[in-house]
């Protein structure tokens, strides 16, 4: 969250830019190599710029003003040409090596801000939005590379530019040095004051811009219901909003950005202006020969380009190190559930048991969702969590599965602590099939074997049929090759569950947790697959977070969960026994309902 | 990429610049003004500086006194230039500027009225990212090259009027001109030729990338369940090396061409030096000429760049305006009609006539699924008609087709007898309702999204329509009430939460007939039971609505006047819940298998005392 809230702030973020470019360059260390060779290349390039006014006046003054001297013009052009070949491939050389080593190492980068994302807790997952999460590994590290690419280096060359035609002209005239310094110094400064209004201004347009796609989002994705209820007309003007204010916002950046190219412009022309003025006072007084005086005028136009770019450069060098820092400060969460790694326990083979110890679960500065609870489930039971929306028996699953780490207390798998379990161990025994059984666009097949690419598609038919869902599979339009599509969209809902619990089926766990994994299945269908899964788990552990009373009855155990505490465990039976207990009332309005 | 078909991007990039032009012709106008005008400031900018060394700054020094009268000319002139190309700057970068987003804007309005227009059959078949792609980045690359197009057709301009005064000046020196000028154009056109295709690639793979990483993210739950972190890693790896290897080879082509385009006109810078040195001693041309003409190679080497650029957008603005002309041109709009059912409170009445429907496949050479075969029953006015079947029967299908969210194959689907394609939309929507199965909530406030606008929807109706769907409890307890952004799709609410508003959203609307899609599976079964009362009247006591009800839970159907009965796609049985139950068998198996559970429960737990239990996957059923 503190990611979004500095997408818009920008620079108000206390860390310096220094700061920020040290801990990238300690994150790619590989960004360092051979850097002071680049920057050199990068020197040799830039003085390419200046031979040509030197040639200039060294060619005017010896070899054509007071006395052709085509010998020594030819020396001048000679030398100047054999210079100009040099810093070319030097420039190339500088351009090859930035491309290859920026490239390289933000490709590295991506890849483990992408491989963090994952390891972050879905707590700290949820709280972004999925796009700026997609952002980190996208477009903001895209902006690092545009910073290396022509920040950094371009930004240093043009620098280096300027200090070297400064040193050029003052070796010629410190007099006229002044002139060109005294109109470009004010030009720069408002130049700056303009650019700072143009970084607010691409502010607004970036942020008109998420706008206008969230606008055009839920025209595409909402087009069910505005077709259902006729709001088209109302769609559209909003639509129109969204684009007309983009669009405004982006005219008045081009206006400020106009006016700082127009500032540069007319500072060159009362440069070359006041060149004039002064060097022809100056050559009458025979401080200054006309190839220095022309010379200065060349050397004026190389003090138009480095100034703009410079200054446009800074102001990009802070968006991409605001890119660079929301990239770092990803990495730099710490996952608050991660894995032991090396140091962890594996699970010992065979039916895992479950045991909470006096667990609490509260969500980070909200109320206490799980109180106080204390449990045992023995090995190869089935069981299964009831009670009313927002009781708290979703946090059983999440917790059991280490999607979360409870407030308080610990959660233990065959008596070892759930995080103290390795995750591939945890991972590869422990599976949970959620309500949203998410699909990637590919095939049922493909989907599938998710966790286990290696089973062939013979084995994907064979788990189908053992779970009774082979007529299903076979009534699919291509069978396991049928396309899921976005998200499985191309499913009913109760379909993308069908392949979401076969998911979880071959994984071949010893506790599958179903986290209300058919509730979008027909009853018939549904208590099919509750008798195959009784059959074919069997022998694991199984906990169902159950929205269906059906589940409740078949289990060994059933869990009542009431405002975050177990208000009742016992069979089913037992536990309708009490007519005035909470599961009594949810049993009586379940038969109210299916009967 | 082959030179024929790079000649034929040419081509078609070119009349899409032409488009443009015909579509803001005046802007257009205003902009190549400006740039003209640049361009002739820089050239006589050169010529300017060239008179300025010869005749002010040459005799001043060697007669070692200042013509006063002459210098402040030349100041005057060397900032008066200045002055004019800040005016043409204006012009050019305004205009270019303007142009490019009214022709964004213009285009993102039309792409997304025809969303609007077209049939959900149409959304159906192109993904969510296609669409949006289509009406952002799509559009902006179409109109990308108007930004530097207004400076490059200056430039031009500017190039032949630098030749011309070149040889105005002198025929060697304009041969120096006429061998680094087209040199230096052709350099551009190689290199944009070649970058093309490898932006090209590059932009592909980035699009590529970002979409692992989003279906990635959106899955994190179920890749952090089944432990695949690894292997989503190395997929989206595999794909960003090939991104980096794609942008390296971009930097290499830059590497080569960027340093060579800035070294000749410098090299042209000296080889004038050269040849003006001997036409100097030949008497041919003075000082001035020499250093205007260097001058004029130093200051036109950067305008000519901007025809690359435009050259080298072409490719990506041919591409981007073919994927928006495809929305454009798609047919099959759905029109609604002009009829408009009577003005009444009484509750509608639905009928389905020998309905046939068939989903288009995404890929033309699938065959169509067909998912609806020759469907008929009616919703008498005011009374319940539940809808029952298994899984995939097409429940949801009839859902769709009743508020005319698709159109049948065959048959028709009337409302009071009216053909729903001949009503007008504004008269179906007023009077028919849809809540979906998964609920859609905008990024907007709890009011706005219940009253949608819609006229006569006030707070109090909000608010009746909110108690009605049992949502009223929850939206009082938020912080600001009705005024609450409830976030990008509704996160900040939960399943349920979202299901009750889109409930209280078509409630709102007082429609006359309400199909309800499973929409209170995600409600606990007392909470849905409440709602299904209060749904049968309506809150003023006055005449309730006709309801279609897609439902599981048995007392939901036990509410309905008559069940119709499903299987894959055909009207199985129809008749009260009660005859259904004790004639037609697949009926009885979906709607009493909880029942028929319970009694296999006990009967194995009875089993089961006596049986130890087995172990291991093999267990015999």
């Amino acid at each position: 969250m503190t990611v979004v809230a500095e997408e818009s702030a920008g620079s108000e973020r206390a860390e310096s830019t220094w700061r920020t470019l040290r801990r990238g360059l300690a994150l790619s260390p590989e960004l360092r190599v051979g850097l002071a060779a680049t920057l050199g290349l990068a020197l040799v390039y830039m003085l390419g710029r200046v031979a040509v006014p030197v040639a200039v006046q060294q060619g005017i003054d010896r070899g054509i003003v007071g006395g052709l001297d085509l010998n020594a013009l030819f020396t001048v052009v000679a030398v100047t040409a054999a210079v100009l070949v040099v810093t070319t491939a030097c420039g190339y050389l500088m351009m090859r090596r930035l491309f290859t080593v920026s490239e390289t190492a933000l490709a590295g980068v991506r890849v483990r801000a992408f491989r963090h994302v994952h390891d972050l807790s879905m707590l700290h997952q949820q709280s972004e939005r999925r796009g700026s999460l997609v952002s980190r590994v996208t477009s903001d590290v895209d902006q690092i590379t545009q910073f290396l690419q022509w920040g950094g280096v371009i930004l240093l060359v043009n620098l280096g530019q300027l200090a070297v035609t400064t040193a050029v002209m003052l070796a010629y005239s410190w007099q006229l040095t002044l002139v060109v310094y005294a109109a470009f110094v004010p030009a720069v400064v408002v130049i700056r004051l303009l650019q700072q209004r143009l970084a607010g201004a691409y502010g607004v347009v970036r942020q008109r811009t998420g706008a206008l796609l969230g606008a055009v989002g839920e025209s595409v994705v909402g087009a069910p219901v505005i077709r259902a209820y006729g709001i088209a007309g109302r769609t559209a003007r909003r639509l129109d909003e969204a684009i007309d204010s983009q669009r405004q916002a982006q005219q008045k950046a081009i206006r400020i950005s106009i006016l700082g190219s127009s500032v540069g412009e007319l500072a060159a022309g009362v440069a070359l202006a006041g060149v004039v003025v002064v060097g022809v006072f100056l050559g009458a007084d025979q401080t200054l020969s006309i190839g220095e005086v022309t010379a200065f005028l060349f050397l004026v136009t190389l003090f138009i380009q480095p100034v703009q770019i410079a200054t446009e450069v800074l102001n990009e060098a802070q968006n991409a190190i605001a890119g660079w820092r929301r990239v770092l400060d990803v990495l730099d969460v710490a996952p608050d559930v991660a894995d032991p790694g090396e140091r962890g326990r594996t699970l010992p083979p065979g039916p895992l048991d479950i045991r909470f110890a006096e667990v609490r679960f509260a969500y980070p500065n909200g109320p206490t969702v799980l109180h106080d609870v204390t449990l045992d489930i023995p090995a190869k039971s089935r069981v299964a969590v009831v009670g009313e929306t927002g009781s708290g028996k979703t946090t059983f699953a999440k917790l059991l599965t280490r999607l979360m780490d409870p407030t308080e207390g610990a959660v233990l798998l065959s008596g070892v602590p759930l995080t103290d379990i390795r995750f591939d161990s945890l991972r590869s025994r422990v599976v949970m099939v959620p309500q949203d059984g998410f699909l990637f666009d590919a095939t049922v097949a493909d989907n599938v074997r998710f966790g286990r690419p290696e089973l062939t598609d013979e084995q994907l038919v064979a788990a189908f049929t053992e779970l009774g869902l082979a007529d299903w599979l076979d009534g699919l339009p291509a069978g396991l090759a049928t396309g899921v599509g976005e998200r499985g969209e191309a499913l009913s809902v109760g379909e993308r569950q069908l392949i979401a619990l076969a998911r979880a089926y071959v994984a071949d766990p010893d506790l599958l947790v179903l986290d209300e994994a058919t509730s979008a299945v027909d009853p018939a269908t549904e208590v099919r697959l509750q008798r195959t899964l009784d059959a074919v788990t069997r022998g694991r552990t199984t906990l169902a977070i159950a929205h269906r009373l059906s589940t409740a009855q078949n289990a060994d155990e059933v869990i009542v969960v009431d405002r975050g505490r177990i208000v009742q465990r016992g069979p089913h039976e037992e536990l309708v026994a009490d007519p005035d207990s909470v599961y009594a009332l949810l049993y009586a309005s379940w038969l109210e309902q299916t009967r | 990429m082959a030179s024929g078909t790079s000649r034929d991007v040419l081509g078609r990039g070119l009349a899409v610049l032409g488009r443009a032009i015909r579509e803001q012709p005046r802007i257009f106008a205003v902009a190549v003004s400006g740039s003209v005008l640049f361009g002739a400031m820089v050239v006589a900018s050169a010529f300017v500086v060239g008179r300025v060394v010869g005749d002010v700054v040459v005799p001043a020094i060697e007669r070692g006194s200042v013509g006063v009268g002459g210098l402040a000319l030349a100041a005057t002139a060397l900032f008066g230039l200045s002055v004019l190309r800040v005016a043409g700057i204006f012009g050019r970068r305004l205009g270019a500027g303007y142009m490019q987003y009214r022709l964004q804007a213009d285009y993102r309005r039309r792409v997304t009225r025809r969303y609007l227009d077209l049939p959900l059959s149409w959304h159906h078949r192109n993904a969510t990212g296609t669409l949006l792609s289509n009406a952002n980045s799509d559009v902006e690359a179409a109109w990308h090259p108007i930004a530097p197009l207004p400076f490059a057709v200056g430039t031009l301009v500017m190039l032949v009027g630098a030749v011309a005064s070149l040889f105005f000046t002198d025929w060697a020196l304009a041969l120096v001109g006429l061998g680094v000028f087209p040199a230096l154009f052709a350099l551009n056109v190689a290199y944009s030729r070649r970058m093309a295709p490898r932006q090209a690639r590059a932009q592909r793979l980035r699009a590529e990338v970002s979409g692992i990483a989003h279906e990635s993210f959106d899955g994190a739950l179920v890749v952090k369940t089944m432990g695949r972190e690894g292997q989503e890693t190395a997929r989206f790896a595999d794909r960003a090396g090939q991104l980096r290897d794609a942008l390296i080879s971009v930097g290499r082509l830059r590497g080569i061409f960027d340093p060579m385009l800035e070294t000749l006109p410098s090299l042209g810078t000296l080889a004038v030096l050269v040849v003006g040195a001997y036409r100097l001693r030949q008497g041919a041309i003075d000082v001035a000429e020499l250093v205007s003409v260097a001058f004029l190679f130093t200051v036109l080497a950067f305008p000519v760049r901007a025809i690359g650029w435009v050259l080298a957008e072409l490719p990506r603005s041919v591409a981007g305006w073919d994927r928006v002309r495809r929305v454009l041109d798609a047919t099959g709009e759905m029109p609604y009609g002009e009829l408009r059912l009577d003005a009444t409170a009484a509750p509608a009445s639905l009928t389905f006539t020998d309905v046939g429907f068939a989903y288009e496949p995404a890929e033309a050479h699938l065959p169509d699924a067909e998912v609806l075969g020759e469907v008929s029953f009616t919703v008498p006015a005011g009374k319940t008609v539940a809808l029952v079947g298994p899984t995939g029967a097409g429940k949801s299908t009839i859902a769709a087709l009743a508020v005319r969210l698709v159109d049948p194959r065959s048959g028709t689907v009337r409302v009071d007898g009216v053909d729903v394609r001949d009503l007008a939309s504004d008269s179906l929507a007023d009077n028919v309702a849809l809540v979906a199965q998964v609920p859609f909530v905008f990024d907007d406030t709890i009011r706005a999204n219940v009253s949608l606008d819609r006229p006569g929807i006030d707070d109090e109706a909000v608010w009746a329509a909110l108690r009605l769907a049992e949502a009223d409890g929850f939206v009082a307890a938020l912080p600001d009430g009705l005024d609450t952004m409830v976030g990008e799709r509704g996160t900040s609410l939960s399943g349920g939460q979202r299901q009750r508003l889109t409930l209280a959203r078509a409630l709102a609307g007082r429609p006359r007939l309400l199909v309800l899609d499973d929409a209170t599976s995600a409600v606990d079964p007392r909470v849905e039971a409440a709602i299904l009362a209060g749904l049968r009247s309506s809150p003023s006591g006055g005449p309730g609505a006709s309801i279609l009800v897609v439902a599981y839970r048995r007392a939901t159907i036990a509410l309905a006047d008559e069940v119709i009965y499903l299987e894959q796609g055909r009207v199985v049985a129809r008749g009260t819940h009660s005859t259904l139950l004790s004639t037609v068998p697949g009926y009885i198996d979906l709607v009493t298998a909880y029942d028929q559970a319970e009694v296999d429960h006990e009967r194995k737990a009875d089993y089961e005392e006596v049986t130890p239990l087995a172990s291991g996957l093999e267990v015999e059923r």
